[in-house]
């Protein structure tokens, strides 16, 4: 159970401590300071502590300021943040009100007409993410596996390396890697599919370190006792030592995936939009919301433009919300076992 | 360890929902075109060139890519097109001319939508006309499809109407004339009350056709003042800002600034428009006047291969000279017969006078009817 | 999103080792698939990198060769032609400086921020407040590109003529003509968008920070600040570390936001240390020109520009993982 503690500890967060870490600090605020107490070097005369300000004073007034900058930096870094969300809110909340916009395309809506919907750009996105998933997470999670259970020495380290570099590549370098191969290479078109691989390459390292925390956390003792029934390696690995991190993996994917959906810069190079359905991941034009809001800032003087732009965006923001109240109830559940 | 399954239970349950999200997005498969199925000359009628033309439909997908500066135009005519054809989907990429050029050489469109004629002169050791071919297996022809004023956008607080020339233009974006009130602008202003603002220049800091028309009318018009080159990259002064919703969101908010965009957008984002003097008096930026341009635009290019080559040091009084033609770049035998006909299919549509002359609302001028016709045909030859 | 492990908060369990490697596997024929399918994810994974890099190298290599001009003490950039000529010195200035000054104002914010949710706030507060910074760390940056392009700009504008108009006698801060997208404005975005990041990193460190360190500086007469200073942040002092270099690293790669805001210079202009000047950032310079990659000598160019960026960012990257690595050593 012990490991079951760190992993709650891990995935939520622990808010006994700083609660009762507050609370003492409260009230030790209240308490006068010791005057019995002599210092080492015998007690300065009040002369001495007025040229120096009172070091009690002086204290007191500190922990008031940095009281009052802890509050301050909250109140200035909140503020640009809800601006954001009510920008994006307050313009596109009313397309998304109508129900058109969740089960119609764009077809046939020119930039400044007004109609249609996003669900061929959502579906898209979806779609995408869940291709991309299906490539990364076994890989990922593979790859975390040997870090975890198989791999010592040279491989590993290198493994390890490589992740690490892998985790440094801007996404328009991976479009532009993805492109060199896809298209210059194989002259094979321009599609969903392609997009999906760059994005593969973008979310693996996200899996593979997720991954490897939660494997770090699962004990020895489940392992050994484990094999001491007999069990073989992979089934251990399988049943016991996945299953036990499973909550945890399953987070990290779904936070890797809310990173993912987001990226433009590899759509715009592999996946150019259409205003249609598309549900050929390997063939033609692929929609996208982010290529979508790409699509209407083009037009951005019309105000029909504008608005989609700014729903589209709110669709987007709304779906990555979803996926994160996933990994966070995912969690939860998981800590709850403590 | 119930605990445990609890826990399993949900996060699966939790997967099941995402499943069932992608799943409900594929079953409703059967009411979108997907693939690309060869039944493009089943349309019967043989159509009257009076209209939008014979619509051959066909059910698949059409993809071009290119100039941002006939989107709206394109899509327009996509419009147009899909509605009569509910099986066709066509999807334009407005990614700038270059890439469209680029991405046809690749075959990855179907056609492609430039602002300038494929060169045929080597850039950078490569012919593109030549690398077109190669990509086509028969000559590419250049169809001159859709002309569109570039504006002189300005967003000088109280000045309503401006009035410019080649020359003080060119020393404008050339950072030679940097206030408002300058002689030079206020000699072309008589009566207007030119504040002292700061001029501030935007220009397309991404590879754009429209910085090319427009440095060659400069270069045209004005050979005295602007001694760069003309082409794709920006080669005066000021301040970039991508592509033409860049450039004109800048000039909306910022007081003295200048830019050059497609008239469109300088609509639609409500801009000041300045006339320009081609030397026999200031012309406003209307259809007519550029209408008048167009019309003495000299058809080039041999048989079907069109080109139109603009008189920018036009001094026709009425002519709006800043303006720039946007082609289709097209195979004039697809090495896929099927392909050929969507392709045909399509831009006989867009270049049919119904269609042609819906355009001029959103802000382009019609094809004059010598090139007009001959367009119509070329497209015809099409295979 | 986060991508520090939590569990290198932790004392690893029974000194890590899980028995040692192979040892435990027999030769059943699902112990071979199943090792061979996690070594073979692994060498996939090696193999994805060296191709990458095998690609950007080759293609890069042959641009350079051909390059006219030193590629990084050069500010012309004219790649492609008979005399192409190239150099990142304005990109690696941009990117670099509005990184920095991003992470000059994100990671004291950031790191406050999360003070104040794991000891200030009251305790009503601290769940929705958290929820708020972690679903802001969530939202996709061509969001904030928009906000900032929209929005912040028209905002921000008066703001920099003020600060122009009052400090431009200091070469920082001199005023250079250019009113949207300069250098300031980029970091100014880039620091909203990556103050979250920074925040939710470090609110878990904190969160951690040992209950008996906290009372123990308590009960020999600290304040809540001096608590705060003695025990708090020694103890998250690597996680902030790191926390601020992943958030760097994201500054620095950021394409599409960047792409919207920036203002960049007509060739030619001249030189100057403002930071109210214009100018691309590589992944803004790659983006808003990958129409331009016509020919391999003008995309090798880009390439270039790319594994500058690429190196860049892989130096952003391990020294956080050296930080983590080190404090891994330290702790217990």
């Amino acid at each position: 159970m012990s490991t079951l503690t760190r992993e709650g500890r891990a995935a939520g967060e622990s808010r006994a401590q700083p609660r009762s870490g507050d609370r003492l600090s409260d009230q030790h605020d209240q308490q006068p300071p010791d005057e019995g107490a002599t210092p080492p070097g015998g007690r300065p005369d009040d002369a001495a502590l007025e040229e120096m300000g009172n070091p009690h004073h002086g204290r007191a007034v500190k922990d008031a300021a940095a009281r009052v900058v802890m509050w301050g930096a909250f109140g200035a870094v909140i503020v640009p943040l809800v601006w954001i969300l009510y920008t994006v809110v307050s313009h596109g909340v009313n397309l998304l009100l109508s129900s058109t916009w969740w089960t119609n395309n764009q077809r046939n809506i020119n930039s400044g007409d007004t109609g249609g919907g996003a669900r061929h750009a959502i579906e898209g996105t979806l779609m995408m993410a869940g291709v991309t998933a299906v490539i990364a997470v076994p890989i990922g999670i593979l790859t975390a596996v040997y870090l975890v259970e198989y791999g010592r020495g040279p491989l590993a380290r290198a493994i390890s390396f490589t992740v690490d570099i892998l985790s440094g590549i801007p996404s328009i370098v991976a479009a532009l890697f993805v492109y060199a191969v896809w298209v210059t290479t194989f002259g094979i078109e321009r599609s969903g599919f392609a997009a999906a691989l760059s994005l593969v390459l973008l979310m693996i390292p996200v899996i593979v370190r997720s991954t490897e925390a939660m494997l770090l956390l699962v004990p020895n003792e489940l392992r050994e006792a484990a094999y001491a029934l007999g069990v073989p390696k992979w089934v251990t690995v399988v049943k016991v030592v996945l299953r036990t991190a499973f909550s945890g993996i399953v987070t990290g994917v779904l936070l890797g995936l809310a990173r993912i959906m987001g990226e433009t810069a590899p759509l715009l190079i592999l996946a150019p939009y259409t205003k249609n359905f598309q549900r050929d991941l390997l063939h033609g034009n692929f929609p996208t919301l982010p290529m979508m809001i790409n699509q209407d800032r083009g037009d951005i003087g019309f105000a029909t433009a504008a608005e989609r732009m700014w729903g589209a965006a709110l669709t987007l923001i709304l779906l990555v919300l979803l996926l994160n109240v996933i990994g966070r109830v995912i969690a939860r559940a998981g800590s709850a076992k403590t | 360890m119930s605990a445990t399954r609890t826990t399993v239970r949900s996060a699966f349950g939790v997967l099941a929902l995402s499943g069932a999200l992608l799943l409900s997005s594929c079953a409703s498969e059967n009411n979108t075109p997907g693939g690309s199925a060869d039944n493009a000359s089943q349309a019967g009628s043989t159509g009257n060139t009076g209209n939008t033309g014979n619509t051959d439909c066909f059910s698949g997908n059409l993809k071009a890519e290119g100039s941002s500066a006939q989107k709206n135009a394109i899509d327009e005519a996509i419009s147009v097109f899909q509605t009569k054809c509910a099986d066709a989907t066509i999807d334009y990429n407005p990614s700038g001319s270059g890439s469209g050029i680029k991405q046809f050489i690749a075959k990855q469109v179907d056609f492609a939508g430039s602002d300038s004629a494929l060169k045929t002169v080597a850039v950078d050791g490569l012919v593109e006309a030549d690398d077109a071919a190669k990509a086509c297996g028969s000559p590419a022809w250049n169809l001159p499809m859709v002309t569109g004023p570039i504006a002189v956008a300005y967003n000088v607080a109280g000045v309503d109407k401006l009035v410019l020339n080649a020359e003080v233009t060119a020393q404008i974006f050339d950072g030679r004339i940097t206030t408002w009130n300058d002689p030079a602008i206020a000699k072309l202003n008589a009566g207007v009350k030119l504040p002292a603002t700061p001029i501030k220049v935007y220009f397309r800091s991404d590879d754009s056709g429209t910085t090319e028309n427009f440095t060659k009318y400069l270069k045209s018009a004005a050979p005295d003042a602007w001694s760069y080159e003309t082409g794709k990259k920006w080669t005066g002064k000021g301040e970039g800002k991508e592509k033409s919703a860049g450039v004109a969101t800048a000039v909306k908010g910022q007081d003295g600034g200048i830019t050059y965009v497609e008239l469109s957008y300088a609509r639609q984002n409500r801009l000041q428009m300045a006339q320009i003097d081609t030397g026999s008096g200031p012309v406003v930026l209307n259809a007519e006047s550029v209408g008048k341009t167009v019309a003495t635009a000299k058809p080039t290019g041999s048989g079907n291969d069109l080109a139109l080559k603009i008189d920018y040091a036009t001094q026709e009084s009425g002519a709006y000279p800043i303006i720039l033609v946007t082609y289709e770049v097209v195979c004039s035998t697809y090495a896929d017969p099927a392909q050929g006909a969507k392709v045909k299919a399509f831009l006989t549509t867009f270049a049919s006078d119904a269609v042609q002359g819906q355009l001029e609302e959103l802000g382009y001028a019609p094809l004059p009817t010598a090139v007009a016709s001959k367009v119509q045909t070329a497209v015809k030859a099409i295979s | 999103m986060t991508g520090v492990p939590v569990v290198d908060e932790k004392p690893e369990p029974k000194g890590n080792a899980p028995l040692g490697g192979d040892n435990a596997s027999t030769a059943r024929l699902g112990d071979r698939l199943f090792g061979g399918a996690a070594t073979a994810s692994g060498v996939i994974v090696i193999a994805m990198v060296t191709l990458i890099a095998t690609f950007l190298i080759v293609q890069a290599v042959p641009a350079l060769l051909d390059n006219q001009e030193n590629f990084l003490t050069s500010r012309a950039w004219n790649p492609g032609g008979d005399q192409p000529g190239f150099g990142i010195l304005e990109f690696l200035w941009t990117t670099v400086v509005a990184g920095a000054i991003a992470m000059l104002i994100a990671v004291p914010f950031g790191v406050a921020v999360a003070l104040f949710l794991t000891q200030y706030a009251p305790v009503w507060m601290r769940g929705p407040a958290a929820a708020l910074v972690d679903l802001l760390a969530a939202v996709p940056s061509i969001v904030y590109g928009l906000w900032g392009l929209i929005t912040f700009a028209p905002f921000f504008r008066p703001i920099q003529g003020w600060i122009e108009s009052t400090f431009g006698w200091f070469p920082l801060l001199a005023q250079t003509g250019i009113t949207g997208g300069t250098i300031l404005f980029i970091a100014v975005v880039l620091s909203i968008m990556v103050v979250p990041i920074v925040t939710a990193l470090s609110r878990e460190i904190f969160a951690q920070t040992p209950l008996a360190h906290k009372e123990g500086a308590l009960a020999l007469g600290a304040t809540h600040w001096e608590m705060i200073r003695t025990t708090v942040l020694p103890f998250g002092r690597p996680g902030v570390i790191s926390a601020s270099m992943l958030a760097l690293g994201r500054a620095l790669g950021e394409t599409i936001a960047v792409t919207f805001l920036v203002s960049s210079l007509p060739n030619g202009a001249a030189w100057t240390w403002s930071l109210f000047n214009g100018g691309e950032t590589f992944a803004s310079k790659i983006a808003n020109n990958a129409a331009e990659f016509s020919n391999p000598s003008r995309t090798g160019a880009y390439i270039a520009a790319a594994l500058v960026l690429f190196v860049l960012t892989f130096v952003v990257n391990s020294i956080a993982r050296i930080v983590i690595e080190r404090r891994k050593a330290f702790s217990e």
